[in-house]
């Protein structure tokens, strides 16, 4: 046998173990529509937590409940509604008494930026005119779980669900109306203030429930004291002073 | 119940066309790349077989950027057509037939490849035109082949996903073929759709299966 070969066995096992021993690594799942701000706040984190170091998993909120839910080694999770943290709370997948709202959002309607036909109301996207709308596939994504019960309650909904394009995320909703796919689309604020070369808010349009974001420890993770001071470090005013730059409101 | 039976149509219609524009495409290329010696045409074969081999997305990215409205295809056909792609089922079509082209194309070559020239020679001589040689002698003797790689891009077109859902999205009745109904499925935690989904799904591969080996291109005939 190569003498080599043992050596590097060794290394690799060492090296697999060395990772495995850093404990000081926290898993947060967050909402797409946090990924922006998330990332901008990591170093924020990292700096107060000497050797702590973040790793991000960001989709639409409902996707992350199934992979916490199907047993994902997920530290801290972060949800665009109430409804996803409140289905995790009920499966006991998070810790109650840690959870808590730490930003808030609202929902606007988005035209693409050359060439888009910006809506004087919601009545206006039930028009001929706009012919494909972006919204969030309200089974999984919270922005469309928002979008349907507003257009539900303006009694909208019917004229508009055959123009849906379900995106599996808001992202993917911001990313059609700019590729201009789709002749308009809902998405958080935040996310149409990303890309104001490309996309022209339209509307803003009052939810029926307030977009309030909760983050929790997630009752599996073996940091629960870090992931603790995560969520904790969210409401902190260093933090929300970094959340109210990317256009996230107070809780 | 009803849904699965939607999107099982529906993936058998994209799938079919796929096949069907790879009988064509596919079948043509690889007579062509088997016959014609010409400068760059390693090259080329070599580009004709990257959709096998890129990730879908990749090749999904592509095909946005190139069919979008914004992009050169996409935008001239929106001009002179008023034809939008992206969301459509024909787009589904398009990312299927370029992820199951090289399928086609390369059984299609080798099996050319195989057919001995003097065969087609001695047609020649006999005053047999070219359309008619094709016809009546290098695609009865490569026909084991075609068939063969034929079948295997159904396969992979009824299983298309990364670069379907890119361009064609998921509209359910429209563009929502079983695969991308088993990602959503799942994403929304209704397991009990996605358990249906999939037994449809592995119930149509089964059936595909079945049917390929009764078409049987690799059986040989019993010696009694």
């Amino acid at each position: 046998m190569n003498p080599i070969l043992p050596r590097l066995l060794a290394f690799a096992l060492a090296a697999g173990v060395g990772l495995a021993a850093q404990a000081a690594d926290l898993t947060v799942s967050a909402a797409a529509s946090l990924t922006t701000a998330f990332k901008g706040l990591a170093p924020l984190f990292e700096a107060a937590n000497a050797g702590t170091k973040l790793q991000f998993n960001f989709a639409a909120s409902g996707a992350l409940l199934q992979q916490i839910a199907k047993g994902a080694p997920v530290d801290v999770f972060a949800s665009a509604d109430q409804d996803t943290m409140d289905q995790a709370q009920a499966q006991g997948l998070v810790q109650a008494a840690a959870r808590r709202n730490f930003v808030s959002n609202a929902l606007v309607v988005i035209v693409p930026g050359s060439g888009g036909k910006p809506p004087g109301s919601l009545k206006d996207l039930a028009q001929a005119p706009y012919a494909r709308v972006a919204i969030g596939l309200p089974a999984s994504v919270p922005v469309g779980r928002y979008t349907k019960a507003v257009l539900e309650a303006e009694g909208l909904w019917a004229a508009i669900e055959p123009k849906m394009i379900g995106a599996q995320s808001v992202r993917q909703a911001l990313d059609y109306v700019a590729r201009g796919e789709v002749d308009a689309g809902f998405v958080y604020a935040t996310d149409a203030a990303l890309m104001p070369d490309k996309v022209t808010v339209a509307l803003t349009v009052a939810t029926t429930k307030p977009v309030v974001y909760p983050a929790a420890v997630v009752a599996a993770s073996p940091n629960q004291a870090l992931a603790q001071r995560f969520v904790d470090f969210l409401v902190s005013p260093p933090a929300q002073a970094v959340l109210a730059g990317y256009g996230f409101g107070k809780p | 119940m009803e849904g699965a039976w939607v999107a099982l149509a529906l993936t058998l219609k994209v799938a079919g066309w796929a096949t069907a524009l790879n009988l064509v495409l596919g079948v043509g290329v690889g007579y062509a790349m088997a016959r014609w010696r010409f400068w760059g045409r390693e090259l080329l074969d070599a580009v004709l077989t990257l959709p096998m081999v890129m990730p879908p997305t990749v090749l999904g990215y592509y095909l946005l950027v190139l069919i979008g409205t914004q992009g050169p295809i996409g935008a001239w056909l929106l001009q002179h057509f008023g034809i939008r792609l992206i969301f459509t089922w024909q787009a589904a079509v398009i990312a299927a037939t370029i992820v199951s082209f090289p399928l086609v194309f390369k059984s299609a070559r080798a099996a050319f490849e195989t057919v001995e020239p003097q065969l087609e020679d001695a047609a020649r001589l006999l005053g047999v035109g070219e359309l008619a040689i094709f016809f009546r002698v290098s695609l009865p003797l490569a026909w084991r082949g075609v068939l063969a790689g034929l079948l295997l891009a159904f396969a992979r077109a009824l299983g298309e996903f990364g670069a379907t859902l890119m361009v064609a999205g998921s509209i359910p009745g429209k563009t929502q073929t079983l695969s991308i109904a088993v990602y959503e499925a799942v994403q929304a935690g209704q397991d009990d759709t996605a358990n249906l989904l999939v037994l449809v799904t592995s119930a149509t591969c089964i059936a595909v299966l079945l049917a390929a080996g009764r078409l049987a291109p690799g059986r040989v005939p019993q010696r009694q």
